[in-house]
């Protein structure tokens, strides 16, 4: 067992898939000779070349729409995208173009991309640059959305986006990068639309994904002092959602806290908690809570951003709203 | 210009109330003295009276709320006012402020102003019915499962919420215990019956408390008097032949007559113990309460300043107020204000009984049956028509001379009936 950083999971992740598969490369702004702007690609363009470590102009429509010609020729693209907060250039070929072009044309094609990119804010990059919009992507079939929140999810999940014949929305999260976890040695390959346990409790499960997951195993320990125990499930996939581990979960400790970094309005939140309402009524003690986001555009001001965005405090607060 | 209603206070020992049912929703219209909440007190279920009118612009409590005495419970406001409810009542606009999050002040106003003005008529009472249980959805299929009966349940969660913690809790409270074993000589019985533990109702327990309270610390003597009714009943008959049959006076009636004029003469017996100044309180009213039997328990309605009223005066007081009883849906001043008790179960074909004072009143008078008995005159036994009364009296006030004087003093109205037709 390693203990890695998030950065170096995704990296080893990229490494060993562009060595083991010829057909797999990497392209977007700066992935090449300057390293990645989150340093992911370091050394990648020395070892790998400039013909499958490609420097893309910087236009978001142009590194998607070129990775989907590229797939759809056989070659398996993994396109960078500096942060989601650019994808919006590239909404029309994400959506409407990697999304649907299997279905379009009766099946006749695949696409084997994966776009990788950043979400999330806290590092004062102002509202435009610091958007957690995972769930507008999540919302059309025939994309696939990964966000995982640990070092070991985000390397076995991007290996097996790579090998997915399936368009793939990897989202990592800006502030993890530095994250160290267990990641064991090896070949490891985490099936996409799994959700899985990260904590075990019996009072209150808390159902969250990406950066909010560590947000949450903070707030767990602390309740844990006062005698709450807490079980968490982490998504790791938005689309598609795999509520299984999460009604089970629910089943046990019938109270239910949705921690997501986004606004609250139609987020993950409105979603599980719809699916628990729709799957486990019965099974209902309280009502569930939500904590996400404040709806505003996320302030530049740091005290001011910290406190939009949401904390340990509002996640205790929440879960002992419902116990 | 708005008004806040509080909690009202419907007892001298009430120090709250909870709320069972808005009858009035936020925004419609509520004219004076229609009814706006129904409130359980120890007591009984209350109609609450709006004391103002104009539109219903906040109901500051959910149902089931269990809320101290004069706590504001609801804003009534002019149609189409704004209020400032931080103004109105700092205290409860504090706690509803917004946390962090949430929706900006002024969404608050802006929704709970009627749009427009509405069509509504004035409200009509509602009929009664029983409030919905509060239960989490996980509580209810519990519940089924387990066959508990909801309405048992104790709820602890917000608002009074059944949660999955109290059906557990209820469930894992032992069994009232299992009908003991036959022993092996004696036969089984054909069937079982279940023996069953339900909760106290509320009104039992009322009971139960003040009555305990009442023999505790009120020493209670008992006088009985023996009264020839033989011309009572006659008048009753004469005077009932010329009323309509929902308006027939009974022979209680005469005797709450009688009890308040004879009270006059006696105010030792009209009074009750301050014991906190260790001095006593002499009413200056009259006031007769009448004991009501009602499901779970007895209420006793309160006839005002009864030696200034006519039987019949009474009499029709007393029906109004006996049938909101029965129904659940007494007021308050139906049942507090009393100042002598009378207990009557002469429909009971009961030949005297004795009956407890009722706090903080000096005396109760408990009324038997009136029976054709052989009763002796001038030597010889003749049919008689007797009545059998017994007066319970608080020591700590009056003594057994005083009470029998009473009980003298009451023959006199009693026997002679025309006295109480002046």
């Amino acid at each position: 067992m390693q203990r890695i950083t998030m950065r170096e999971a995704i990296s080893q992740a990229l490494w060993e898939e562009m060595e083991r598969d010829p057909d797999v490369f990497i392209m977007g702004e700066e992935v090449g000779v300057w390293g990645g702007s989150y340093a992911v690609t370091r050394g990648f363009y020395d070892h790998f070349g400039s013909e499958r470590v490609r420097d893309t102009p910087i236009s978001e429509a142009t590194i998607v729409g070129a990775a989907i010609g590229a797939a759809l020729t056989g070659l398996r693209p993994v396109a960078e995208l500096m942060t989601i907060n650019f994808a919006f250039s590239a909404f029309e070929h994400i959506v409407n173009q990697a999304a649907k072009l299997h279905y379009m044309f009766a099946g006749q094609m695949v696409l084997p991309m994966v776009i990788r990119t950043v979400s999330g804010g806290g590092r004062q990059l102002a509202a435009t640059h610091s958007q957690t919009p995972d769930v507008i992507f999540a919302h059309f079939p025939g994309l696939k959305v990964v966000a995982p929140g640990t070092p070991e999810d985000a390397k076995g999940l991007l290996k097996t986006s790579i090998r997915s014949n399936d368009p793939i929305l990897f989202i990592e999260s800006a502030t993890l990068y530095q994250m160290r976890g267990e990641v064991p040695e090896g070949e490891i390959l985490t099936p996409i639309g799994k959700s899985r346990v990260q904590r075990q409790g019996k009072d209150v499960t808390i159902v969250t994904y990406s950066k909010m997951l560590e947000i949450s195993l903070k707030a767990a320990d602390q309740l844990a002092q006062e005698g709450i125990e807490v079980e968490i499930v982490d998504l790791r996939t938005l689309r598609p959602l795999d509520m299984e581990p999460v009604i089970a979960s629910f089943k046990k400790t019938n109270r239910a806290v949705i921690v997501e970094e986004g606004w609250r309005s139609y987020g993950v939140g409105a979603e599980v908690a719809s699916r628990i309402y729709e799957e486990a009524f019965d099974y209902l003690d309280a009502p569930v809570q939500r904590v996400a986001q404040k709806e505003v555009p996320l302030p530049y001001n740091r005290t001011l951003e910290q406190l939009a965005l949401p904390q340990v405090e509002d996640v205790i607060r929440a879960v002992k709203e419902v116990v | 210009m708005a008004q806040v209603v509080n909690m009202p206070k419907l007892g001298f020992d009430m120090a709250e109330g909870t709320l069972v049912r808005w009858v009035i929703n936020e925004g419609e219209n509520v004219a004076k003295g229609a009814i706006l909440a129904e409130i359980e007190t120890d007591k009984a279920t209350v109609e609450v009276e709006s004391a103002y009118s104009g539109v219903l612009y906040r109901q500051l409590v959910t149902q089931g709320t269990v809320v101290p005495i004069n706590d504001p419970i609801a804003v009534i406001a002019e149609p189409g006012e704004t209020v400032d409810l931080e103004a109105l009542i700092p205290k409860v606009a504090e706690a509803e402020k917004p946390a962090v999050e949430g929706p900006p002040a002024p969404e608050v106003v802006e929704r709970k102003a009627p749009a427009q003005p509405m069509p509504a008529p004035v409200t009509e009472v509602a009929p009664a019915i029983a409030a919905p249980v509060l239960a989490s959805p996980l509580a209810r299929s519990m519940a089924s499962d387990l066959g508990i009966d909801l309405r048992l349940v104790q709820g602890t969660g917000p608002g009074g919420r059944i949660t999955k913690k109290d059906i557990e809790s209820y469930h894992a409270k032992p069994p009232a215990a299992v009908a003991a074993k036959a022993p092996s000589v004696v036969a089984a019985p054909a069937f079982v019956r279940q023996t069953r533990n339900v909760p106290l109702p509320r009104l039992r327990a009322a009971i139960g408390r003040r009555m305990a309270e009442s023999m505790q610390q009120a020493p209670h003597f008992y006088v009985t008097h023996d009264y020839n009714v033989g011309a009572l009943v006659e008048r009753r008959k004469e005077i009932n032949a010329l009323l309509s049959e929902d308006d027939k006076l009974s022979l209680n009636d005469f005797v709450v007559r009688a009890a308040a004029l004879a009270l006059l003469e006696f105010p030792n017996l009209n009074a009750s113990l301050d014991l906190k100044n260790n001095s006593l309180i002499y009413h200056g009213e009259i006031n007769i309460g009448v004991a009501v039997a009602v499901e779970n328990g007895l209420l006793t309605v309160v006839s005002r300043n009864t030696d200034q009223k006519t039987v019949h005066q009474i009499s029709s007081e007393l029906k109004v107020m006996v049938a909101r009883a029965r129904e659940g849906k007494v007021r308050s001043e139906d049942i507090e204000g009393s100042t002598f008790t009378v207990s009557n179960m002469g429909m009971y074909d009961v030949d005297q009984f004795t009956a407890i004072i009722n706090p903080p009143e000096a005396a109760i008078l408990a009324v038997g049956s009136a029976m054709q008995v052989p009763v002796v005159a001038d030597g010889e036994v003749r049919i008689g028509t007797r009545m059998k009364a017994t007066l319970s009296v608080d020591h700590r006030i009056s003594d057994g001379a005083e009470g029998a004087r009473f009980l003298q003093a009451l023959a006199k109205y009693i026997e002679e009936p025309l006295r109480l037709l002046i």
